[in-house]
């Protein structure tokens, strides 16, 4: 068995030094904003977590379309990863909204563009894992997961295209129009510098964590391979 | 097989070549159509399901005439997307369990004719079933706006992107362990976007909505239908290679 590459035990470390650097900038440095008070402190994480959360969705996507073009089992273990740790970091961001849009827009959730799409995306890859348990064949799954995830990258901009029309109510911070949405606000440097940092910090996060589920699925492989050796 | 050796050898070519997409879509369609109306299987069950839905529709959100106008678009939608699915459901197990799709993998024809064929018998079923629960939704609440053209393109649009997308998961989820659970928990993430959309377009309509406020929501669904017709037919292939 292969051990643990030294850079990834190096990441670990540093992943979670910017973790506490990013909570210490988010939940100490940053400024009180006006309005809302400490609430908006959620907003850093919050915007770090969907951000990652996106890009593995995304990256997720583009691996079914590689796997489907290479059939290279490295593919799918890059997917599956990329969907596992999304996922996750989507309930975050999710749950994280959620408790920030309590004080703010006085309701745990409501049905937004933003808010909607999220929930259904995070559905599309609920039924993504249970469209993979439902297949024993490892390479049929590959193919599956592939086709299923594309249909879902691909339905989900319309998705929040077509929400759009019924309505909105979600802040856009990045951008022009940020202080017209309920909750919306401006942000000084320090907001700023803690915003951009806790991005920073997730996508190493992100990275870390990815890496560790390839490297688990490598290891998954082995195991099945050996116990079919076994078998025979 | 034994008149194919019977014909004179120069007619044998072209007895034995690879069919045209368009007849080999055909053929499927002819097919399932010709299985349908011997057997009626499916689309009694779509639309004694279609009935029960509405049935429970009326009582749960008590459709009196000022509920009906906001909700009729929805009611009518939901009650297409469950019966479809169990069409989509019912009509490739049947191909999956006596072993057909084999058969039908093994003819020399594109596969993409394969997933054409299923689709197009699949957007007739459903068709059908619309056909008769729209009038009867019509006479039971004395709702003639929904016989207007737009109304109807509406409904076909959205039929088309359901049953495109819907053909290509059914295709996918017969070859699963929890085939007939799996089927509704993969398609309708995808297909919220067509139902929201024709929704959106025919509740519009129902309300006297202009042409320009349901121009949105028609785009989107165009746009969906166009884009998940083309990626189904990419992507059958691998849906069904084994």
């Amino acid at each position: 068995m292969q051990s643990k590459p030294i850079v990834l035990s190096i990441l670990d470390v540093v992943s979670i030094i910017v973790l506490g650097v990013a909570a210490y900038l988010a939940l100490v440095f940053a400024p009180t904003e006006l309005v809302m008070g400490d609430v908006q402190r959620v907003f850093y994480f919050h915007v770090g977590t969907a951000w990652v959360g996106l890009l593995g969705f995304i990256l997720a996507a583009i691996a079914g379309i590689a796997y489907l073009a290479t059939k290279d089992m490295k593919w799918d273990r890059f997917e599956v990863a990329a969907v596992e740790v999304s996922t996750m970091f989507f309930f975050i961001t999710i749950v994280l909204g959620s408790i920030w849009a309590r004080p703010v827009w006085n309701t745990w959730w409501t049905w937004d563009p933003r808010l909607t799409t999220a929930a259904v995306t995070e559905l599309i890859y609920i039924a993504y894992f249970m469209l993979r348990q439902g297949i024993e064949d490892p390479e049929k799954r590959a193919r599956f997961g592939a086709v299923y995830t594309l249909l879902g990258g691909l339905s989900a901009p319309i998705t929040f295209m077509v929400i759009r029309l019924f309505r909105t109510i979600h802040p856009v911070v990045i951008g022009s129009q940020s202080a017209e949405a309920e909750g919306g606000f401006s942000m000084t440097t320090d907001m700023r510098a803690a915003f951009f940092f806790s991005l920073f910090a997730f996508t190493i996060i992100f990275i870390d964590l990815i890496w560790h589920r390839i490297r688990l699925g490598r290891l998954q492989d082995k195991v099945e391979e050996l116990k079919l050796n076994l078998s025979l | 097989m034994s008149s194919a050796f019977r014909l004179p050898p120069s007619a044998a070519p072209r007895f034995l070549a690879k069919p045209t997409f368009f007849k080999a879509t055909m053929a499927i369609v002819q097919k399932d159509l010709a299985a349908e109306f011997r057997s009626r299987e499916l689309l009694s069950a779509m639309l004694v399901f279609s009935m029960l839905v509405i049935l429970i529709f009326n009582f749960a959100l008590e459709l009196d005439i000022k509920v009906r106008q906001s909700v009729t678009a929805g009611v009518l939608w939901t009650t297409f997307a469950f019966a479809g699915t169990l069409g989509l459901n019912r009509s490739m197990a049947v191909e999956k369990d006596r072993g057909c799709l084999d058969g039908l993998l093994l003819a020399p024809v594109d596969r993409s004719a394969i997933f054409f064929g299923k689709a197009i018998s699949n957007l007739a079923f459903m068709l059908i079933v619309e056909a008769i629960v729209l009038p009867l939704y019509a006479l039971l609440y004395n709702e003639v706006r929904i016989f207007q053209p737009a109304f109807l393109g509406v409904i076909l649009l959205g039929s088309i992107g359901y049953i495109a997308v819907g053909t290509l998961l059914s295709a996918m989820s017969v070859q699963t362990r929890t085939r007939d659970v799996l089927l509704p928990i993969l398609l309708f993430p995808v297909a919220i976007p067509v139902l929201l959309a024709s929704v959106k377009a025919s509740g519009g309509l129902l309300n006297n909505a202009t042409f320009a406020e349901i121009l949105a929501p028609l785009n989107l669904l165009i746009v969906y239908d166009i884009v998940f017709i083309a990626v189904a037919f990419m992507v059958f292939d691998f849906v069904v290679e084994e």
